[in-house]
């Protein structure tokens, strides 16, 4: 069984946004980058453990962007998986990018294409679903387990208060979040092998955007906290009724 | 031409974000010269149904076959194309929630749509189909321009408060045949906490963290929470510890929430957190720790022991319920 991962580059969560003067981007300066959390500590994991245990035979990971993105695609690489592509190509509207992957996966053929629930840049949640629609596949989003029954996907997912068990027969997309594996750091062993890898770097075939970002906006300070005595809960009531008209 | 919504509806009750997904629909018909059509999916009674022309449907199309009682996104996506091409309609509408997040992908790559994952705003029609979206978790917003002919959007719930109006809507009965690919994903087991407010669709919610002390105290966040009728939620390191089951955590890892009031409990705000609890219209912070991150995103602080002060905020809320 082969497996796609779709890795994603985010900036880390703790990192401050700054816009660049005319906040049409990003300062990219003084930014950290890490693979997308769900794409890490959940897809890739789990593939590898699904290889661990002898039902995966081949994992690939796979990433869309220019060269700056190769030492996040190393890095995953050093966790686990046999080989990575690189699509050489600017990841910003997810029809785009999902376009991308398809062409790609169709060239080789996977049995499972895992993703995470959303990349924590910009937080669409996309690009799984795109990707297996245009891959003709189901999708399952929001999982929380994923197991691999002869050829089927047993999947537990999250729904609207509650969770509920799917079984799909492969191949299938599966978008990943917590629960699906437990977070890993990469070993000095893993690192090494990474090296050796290979990391392909395929040139898309032209595939217009549909959606562009125009600008960005920070969002507006809270205009101070306003404290209130612990003796006093009934001002506190009286404020949320009256003044923040929340109750 | 019109703006097509999709409905969600829980065993035939439908819920509150989906009428303000119709009632967005309908101000973008408006700004568009059309009007919205609402499709509404599975068993639910022609009343119920309605009650969305109060919110701006002029249409409704019910397509009862009660396979789509479960989410069956490929099934759910042939339905929304079907009225879709029927009325040539350009624009599509459904949440940003879990069903929507299933759907509108494949609407949008059927349709080769260009989708905006959680819109904040109306369209603004002058400068091309610009709208507005939260990025970077919160710590940004982004202002999206759909460049495509057709567009699909996903709207976050609780964004724009409801207004109803005495607005009718005619009901349409469709037929629709399926493939067997529509309904590929079996659903084998359902696992739903019953009698509690889902998290996603909660406008007050009550949190609590690792200053909570351990489970055996949760009886106090949740009095507050049945007092006020909000749902509970808590921070990673407490469902992480089992006091606190995992789909209540919220934060970047876990669930996003954006209610009208965010009471965070023993939580010390730590960015990972924030993320996920950001979006609340208003947040108050207890916690015993003056110095504590979380009251630098809030709008009311108490600072104070949860345990003392939870019982007296429960009995407030009573008193205040009484004398209203
Ligand atoms: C990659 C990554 C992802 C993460 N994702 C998440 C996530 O999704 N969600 C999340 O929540 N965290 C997440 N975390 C963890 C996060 O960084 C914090 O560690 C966590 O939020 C802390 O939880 P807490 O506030 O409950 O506990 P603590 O940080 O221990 O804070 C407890 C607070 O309670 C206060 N307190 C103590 N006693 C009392 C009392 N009697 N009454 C009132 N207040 C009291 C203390 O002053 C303190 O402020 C993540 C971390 C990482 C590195
Ligand atoms: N540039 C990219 N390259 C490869 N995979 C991606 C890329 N962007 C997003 N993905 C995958 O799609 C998931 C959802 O991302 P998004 O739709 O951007 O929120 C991520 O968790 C990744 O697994």
């Amino acid at each position: 069984m082969k497996i796609l991962v779709c890795i994603s580059q985010v900036p880390d969560t703790t990192t401050k946004i700054i816009l660049n003067p005319n906040a049409t981007a990003i300062n990219k300066e003084g930014t950290t980058y890490v693979i997308n959390p769900y794409d890490e500590w959940y897809a890739l994991i789990r593939a590898i453990e699904l290889k661990e245990s002898g039902i995966a035979t081949e994992i690939h990971l796979i990433t869309v962007g220019k060269a700056e993105v190769e030492p996040i695609i190393r890095k995953a690489l050093s966790l686990g998986g046999d080989e990575a592509i690189r699509i050489d190509a600017e990841s910003i509207d997810p029809y785009q990018t999902a376009a991308y992957i398809a062409d790609y996966a169709k060239s080789v053929g996977y049995d499972l294409v895992l993703c995470g629930k959303e990349s924590i840049d910009y937080n669409n949640g996309t690009t799984g679903v795109i990707l297996a629609e245009m891959l003709d596949l189901d999708y399952i989003g929001f999982a929380t387990s994923i197991k691999i029954e002869g050829n089927s996907a047993i999947v537990n997912r999250e729904i609207e208060g509650g969770e509920e068990t799917d079984s799909c027969k492969l191949p299938v997309v599966i978008a990943c979040q917590k629960g699906v594996a437990e977070a890993r750091i990469p070993n000095m062993r893993g690192i090494m092998a990474a090296r050796t890898r290979p990391l392909k770097v395929v040139t898309p075939s032209a595939v217009s955007p549909l959606t562009e970002i125009l600008s960005y906006e920070l969002p507006l300070a809270k205009s101070g906290v306003k404290m209130v005595s612990p003796d006093n809960m009934d001002e506190l009531v009286e404020l949320l009724h009256s003044e923040a008209k929340v109750i | 031409m019109s703006v097509i919504v999709l409905v969600e509806h829980t065993e035939g009750n439908i819920k509150k974000k989906s009428f303000e997904a119709v009632q967005y629909a309908a101000h973008i018909a408006q700004q568009t010269g059309t009007t919205a059509t609402a499709v509404v999916l599975g068993s639910i009674a022609d009343a119920e149904m309605e009650a969305l022309g109060n919110y701006g449907a002029k249409k409704v199309v019910h397509i009862a076959d009660d396979r789509f009682n479960e989410l069956h996104a490929r099934a759910y996506t042939s339905a929304l194309i079907k009225v879709a091409q029927a009325g040539e309609s350009k624009i599509i509408v459904t949440l940003y929630d879990i069903n929507g997040r299933a759907v509108a992908p494949r609407v949008a790559v059927q349709l080769k749509a260009g989708i905006v994952a959680g819109a904040l705003s109306y369209p603004d029609i002058d400068n091309g189909f610009v709208i507005k979206k939260a990025v970077f978790s919160g710590k940004a917003f982004a202002f999206v321009n759909v460049v495509s002919d057709k567009k699909v959007i996903m709207l976050m719930p609780n964004t724009f408060p409801l207004v109803k109006t005495d607005g009718k809507a005619s009901i349409e009965k469709l037929d629709i045949s399926f493939t067997e690919k529509d309904f590929g994903i079996k659903v084998t087991a359902v696992n739903k906490v019953v009698g509690e407010i889902p998290l996603s669709d909660a406008t007050l919610v009550v949190s609590g963290g690792r200053g909570m002390k351990g489970p055996e105290n949760w009886g106090l966040i949740e009095n507050l929470a049945k007092e006020l009728g909000a749902a509970t939620a808590c921070s990673r390191p407490v469902a992480d510890a089992h006091w606190r089951p995992h789909h209540e955590h919220v934060g970047q890892t876990g669930g996003t929430v954006r209610p009208d009031l965010y009471i965070a409990v023993g939580i010390s705000g730590a960015i990972q957190h924030l993320a996920g609890v950001n979006g609340s219209k208003t947040i108050v912070v207890i916690n015993t720790d003056p110095e504590a991150p979380f009251f630098k995103a809030a709008n009311y602080g108490v600072v104070g022991d949860a345990m003392t002060v939870l019982p007296r905020l429960t009995e407030a809320v009573k008193k205040f319920k009484q004398h209203k």
